[in-house]
């Protein structure tokens, strides 16, 4: 679900079809007849938003035809563990769970907690939730878990147990509530639900694969947060052919999100500082909030001080907290929609897309356009020219030299050109070697940060301004190599892993990690892959057919299915013979198996944790997942989400209508919005807009189109940009195969050719009709095909938890021919390339900053500065960074 | 020793990295930018085998037009399957080849030697698959099942880029044998599956397919037939008929092949 894995995941898909040629059962639920449900035993077509809808089916079913696994649930989960009685579901409250503040939409999350325990547990490396958390000023809420073990009912009949809480929420998630939403039908659910129970169990498991399809949502984490639930009940984690696989959209995504490029991370999932929580202002403060006492992250100040002695060497000190002052702290919600309203406001001045093209990726991109053109300076580095790059000469800019933006383009060397390491969906790290030089001034991004560094240090040197000692203060000593002074791959890999002061051995495993500042390692989960000098895991090349500890290194510790002791019973006998993965061994007192145990080696099954010891010691021999506070995984979510425990279905922040579950709250209540000039939602069942669309990916092109639509061989394969509909569609509005059509939002309106196809069909949707479109969003104007940027058509709207945008469900309208212009004309509220903003505005916004800055010094309190309002487009009157309502 | 391929495609996923790697390998362009456009038909835009295209893949969507009302668990299928010169047994174009450029290789594969074609076009109308084409430079071209790479022990680049296995490459009668295994794994699930290109098939096609519906749903054809054949069966009738159609089939050929000829002379001359 949610993904498209044959066409976008071609690669990876091959082990799918290996799986099925041995049996295996593929489900394929999706919008569209795509060539992933063409492999698939069974496609089941929804209408795209409506998967929580569907998973929350799964879960019902699962529970009242008794298929949940019950060993697995009361051993493993929170089933039994007792909610707080202050906890009000969203089936009590009409869609809005307890805690809502309808004027800050947000939610108190206090009342979500474990009962006894005052306000949740620690973050537990989710990442600071910036503006939308809210601010606690008693420090730490989760005091009470640091005394006592939540409480629980094993019969699992308490009112307020995890359990039955889950049963009552998804209660009316029946075979028919789901047809009503999903536009499927009863017995097309009846049989997914009935396989995937048939196929999970003691003898058998089954898996979860999902894409953007699920994460680019309002509700984006709470669709993967419900088939945690159904994987959970099922037995399907920690077991061999079980899990939910995210599957990545590019080669070592994973890799940047574990050494972060997310600006609310730091490396091996350290929430970034933020000043927004009080807790932050200092180590100890960071450590309260975000580390928990009980469990595996009770290691984290040995990877925080150590992750710190890495960054900042001598300058991170016992008495000076480690550095930690040093960091750069969060002011707000950094990610990318608010980083392009904050150009637009004149905040962000400058700009370095590096293998990203906004122009074309972005959501809402002529927004984001418009956003370049009131920079003062951009930098691309790609291997093609980018639409990014170009964003001047776009073909609706009218006058390019109104443009201040002053754009370097830097040539970037390919994959083959450098060493470095992909870190892939099942975190496993491979190494590849340069093998070819690249040419011309092209080079490795490794080699464009390192010497940007060193020129960058060499103009600061003898600085004696304080805001200029962190970027001095960086340990910076990676080795060099070749006439063009390349930085050696493996002496950065060699800190990431880790070692010791002052001698520089390589750590072997993070349990060697120290508090004290004797060890330094840039990501504590990669610790291992560099165990010796001149031992590179990741280039290990000894694979076998079956678990391949040999083969590359997956983090953590090379352990390739994450939380295996629940591949055991809770007595450490494996579940079944056919599933025998990690067991305990009676005769050698310990874990043993085909996989490194995720568990204290030695720590027997019959083990009795002591709470007040806290650490490892705190949890059962039979707490399998052991980065939770609890050693649970968690049915219901006590912490880390802004928007809610449970998951449940919302609709799309654009969608077709109604929600046939709730009034009060149809939609995410707390969705990121941004409410500025050019990027007007469309209303549920607003009759101007009335069809479903959803973006998406083909096999032949990749991404914006930089790496393919300059590729001939690729762009003949798919040379024109097309948006599928099905005949009866088509036939409503007189569109035949390859006519042009003009597809239009708020935002703007595109041309392009139709692709009438019986792959898409129109949904049945609460009994009445509803079509539904796709596009792919691979083109632009550069390259040597082109055609229409699809993403200009999406509006900005995020995820409460991630803040990533909503561009898999949204609503559009189709009208027969080549009529653009004529349509965009007739949009009350379109977005308009810069230089249309112009410069008086940006001056405006300049003078509001300076404001902004004036009220900040003058305000005496953090509260004086919380906006109430969403901040408008201009002028520009509230602190910078909050920018969502 | 007999190599080809064995194409299954129930496998196919209809991702196109043949065409891309036989591209790629064989150093043949793409159409000029602007020349393709979206055809419509399905995922298809390249339309055929050509002198450009030595792999082509197709796409069949079979889906019913009541999908609206129960979903696509019945009957919905979208067939895919990479297309490839077929290297028969007995080929036609070898056949008819007046000059000699047609050769079959020590790997029983059929290859055209461009530096000794004509440029006549008989091979083009005597392949009953439509396999062979002219391109620019007036010269017939078409797949050499990568007879520099077998040279050096290597497998044809569209194997090699294939992620599921869809186009295996081997000696014949082990694949074949892996064809018949795996149409009764399938057949024992219910999935009717068969093999196109056995001796039936123009008397046997290295490169085979193992399909789910009729030859023609592929654009295949179900009987093929090459020019020897026809020859053949009119021998089979009276002595005089027999006579008669020979000397008139061998005339028509004659004068097809110098029908051909002569256009080609009055083709500008575009040889490098």
């Amino acid at each position: 679900m949610g993904s498209n894995f044959a066409e976008c995941h071609p690669v990876g898909f091959r082990w799918v079809m290996k799986a099925k040629e041995r049996g295996c059962k593929v489900i394929h639920i999706d919008p569209r007849f795509t060539r992933t449900s063409a492999m698939a035993d069974l496609h089941v077509a929804i209408r795209s938003g409506s998967d929580i809808a569907f998973l929350g089916g799964l879960v019902n079913y699962i529970l009242t035809n008794d298929r949940w696994f019950k060993e697995y649930v009361v051993a493993y989960t929170n089933a039994a563990t007792i909610v707080a009685p202050e906890y009000q579901d969203s089936e009590d409250l009409d869609g809005l769970f307890s805690g809502y503040d309808p004027e800050g939409r947000v939610y108190d999350t206090s009342s979500w907690a474990y009962a006894g325990t005052a306000a949740g547990t620690p973050n537990m490396g989710h990442g600071a939730k910036s503006a939308n958390e809210p601010h606690s000023k008693e420090g730490n809420p989760g005091m009470d878990l640091r005394r006592y073990p939540p409480r629980s009912d094993p019969t699992l009949q308490d009112p307020h147990c995890v359990f039955q809480i889950l049963k009552r929420h998804y209660a009316r998630y029946t075979p028919e509530m789901v047809a009503s939403i999903c536009g499927c039908t009863p017995a097309e659910f009846d049989i997914v639900a009935r396989t995937l129970c048939d196929n999970s169990g003691r003898e058998r498991t089954s898996a979860f694969a999902y894409a953007v399809g699920w994460t680019q949502h309002t509700v984006g984490v709470q669709y993967i947060r419900t088939a945690g639930i159904v994987q959970a009940l099922l037995g399907n984690i920690g077991r061999p052919g079980g899990g939910i696989m995210a599957l990545r959209g590019h080669a070592t995504i994973q890799g940047s999100t574990d050494i972060a490029t997310l600006y609310n991370l730091l490396p091996g999932y350290l929430t970034a500082p933020s000043v927004q929580i009080p807790d932050h202002d200092t180590l100890e403060g960071w450590l309260r909030r975000e580390m928990p006492t009980t469990g595996w992250w009770a290691n984290g100040r040995k990877y925080m001080v150590s992750f710190l002695k890495a960054w900042y060497g001598d300058a991170a000190r016992a008495d000076n907290e480690w550095g930690y002052q040093l960091l750069p702290k969060n002011v707000g919600d950094h990610s990318h929609m608010p980083m392009f309203v904050a150009m637009h406001e004149g905040v962000v001045k400058g700009f370095m897309a590096i293998g990203q093209n906004p122009a074309v990726g972005g959501q809402n991109a002529v927004y984001q356009r418009a956003g370049l053109a009131n920079l003062d300076w951009m930098v691309a580095r790609d291997i093609f020219m980018t639409e990014t790059a170009d964003f001047w000469r776009a073909p609706d800019v009218k006058d390019p030299s109104a443009i201040q933006t002053e754009v370097f383009f830097l040539p970037a060397a390919t994959v083959p050109e450098m060493d470095g390491s992909f870190t892939n969906t099942q975190r496993l790290l491979q190494w590849h070697d340069k093998g070819v030089e690249s040419p011309g001034d092209c080079r490795s991004d490794l080699w464009f940060t390192h010497h940007l560094y060193q020129r960058l240090r060499a103009l600061y040197q003898g600085s004696t301004n304080p805001n200029d000692v962190p970027f001095l203060s960086l340990t910076w000593d990676f080795e060099e190599e070749g006439p063009r002074r390349e930085p050696k791959a493996e002496s950065i890999l060699k800190e990431v892993n880790g070692y010791t002061l002052p001698d520089r051995v390589p750590v072997a495993a993070f349990a060697d990690l120290k508090d004290d500042g004797s060890t330094v390692s840039g990501a504590w989960i990669y610790t291992g892959v560099y165990p010796k000098d001149g031992v590179n895991k990741a280039a290990s090349r000894n694979g076998d057919d079956w678990v391949a500890l040999g083969w590359g290194f997956a983090w953590p510790a090379n352990r390739h299915i994450l939380y295996n002791r629940a591949s055991a019973d809770p007595s450490g006998r494996p579940w079944s013979e056919r599933k025998k993965y990690v067991w305990w061994s009676e005769d050698e007192k310990q874990w043993v198996g085909y996989d490194i145990p995720d568990f204290q080696v030695t720590k027997p099954p019959s083990y009795r944790g002591v709470w007040s010891r806290g650490g490892m010691d705190a949890l059962d021999g039979t707490d399998a997942f052991i980065m939770k506070p609890d050693g649970k995984a968690w049915l219901f979510a006590p912490s880390g989400l802004v928007d809610g425990p449970m998951p449940t279905h919302y609709e799309p922040w654009e969608g077709p209508g109604a929600n046939a579950l709730y009034k009060a709250a149809p939609r995410n209540p707390v969705a990121k919005l941004f409410n500025v000039v050019g990027n007007r939602y469309i209303d549920p069942g607003d009759a101007a807009f009335p069809i479903v669309i959803s973006t998406y990916r083909l096999t032949e092109h990749h991404l914006s189109g930089v790496m393919s639509r300059w590729v001939p061989w690729l762009a003949e394969l798919q040379p024109e940009l097309f948006v599928e509909l099905s005949p009866e569609l088509a036939r409503e509005r007189g569109i035949g195969n390859t006519d042009w059509v003009t597809v239009a939002t708020p935002r703007t309106a595109i041309e392009c050719k139709a692709l009438v196809t019986r792959r898409l069909k129109p949904f049945q949707v609460m009994g009445r009709t509803v079509h539904q479109v796709g596009m792919p969003w691979h083109w632009g104007y550069r390259g040597i095909v082109t055609g229409a940027v699809v993403n200009t058509l999406a509006s900005l709207v995020g995820d409460p938890n991630v803040t990533i945008h909503e561009g898999k469900a949204f609503m559009c309208q189709l009208h027969a021919g080549r009529r653009a212009e004529e349509v965009a004309r007739g949009l009350p509220d379109r977005a308009l390339p810069l230089p249309h903003v112009g410069r008086r505005e940006r001056q405006a916004a300049e003078a509001m900053i300076d404001r902004g800055i004036t009220l900040a010094e003058q305000a005496s309190s953090l509260d004086e500065l919380v906006v109430k309002e969403p901040a408008p487009y201009l002028p520009l009157d509230a602190p910078i960074g909050v920018y969502h309502g | 020793m007999a190599k080809g391929f064995y194409t299954d495609t129930t496998v196919c996923i209809g991702c196109k990295a043949c065409q891309v790697a036989c591209h790629q390998w064989n150093g043949l362009p793409a159409e000029e930018p602007g020349e393709r456009e979206l055809t419509g038909d399905s995922y298809d835009n390249t339309g055929t085998l050509s002198a450009l295209n030595w792999r082509h893949v197709k796409f069949i969507e079979q889906i019913p037009e009541d999908r609206h009302q129960n979903g696509f668990l019945d009957g919905s299928r979208w067939l895919m399957m990479s297309d490839v010169c077929k290297h028969c047994v007995h080929a036609g174009c070898l056949e008819v080849c007046p000059t000699g450029a047609i050769i079959r290789t020590e790997f029983d594969s059929v290859f055209i030697q461009t530096d000794v074609c004509n440029g006549c076009r008989a091979c083009l109308a005597a392949c009953p698959f439509g396999v062979v084409d002219i391109g620019s430079d007036g010269k017939a071209h078409k797949c050499t099942l990568c007879y520099d790479r077998l040279q050096h022990g290597m497998e044809p680049a569209c194997a090699q880029a294939c992620p599921t296995d869809s186009i295996r490459f081997g000696e014949v009668s082990e694949l074949m044998a892996l064809a018949e295994q795996r149409a009764a794994d399938l057949g024992a699930h219910g999935i009717q599956a068969q093999i196109y290109g056995k001796d039936d098939i123009v008397g046997g096609l290295n490169c085979f397919y193992l399909l789910v519906d009729k030859p023609e749903v592929y654009g295949l054809p179900a009987k093929p037939e090459l020019p020897s054949s026809n020859v053949a069966a009119a021998l089979g009738g009276s002595a005089a008929t027999a006579a008669l159609l020979a000397i008139t089939g061998a005339v028509s050929f004659r004068k097809r092949r110098m029908d051909d000829m002569s256009r080609d002379e009055s083709a500008p001359e575009d040889e490098p």
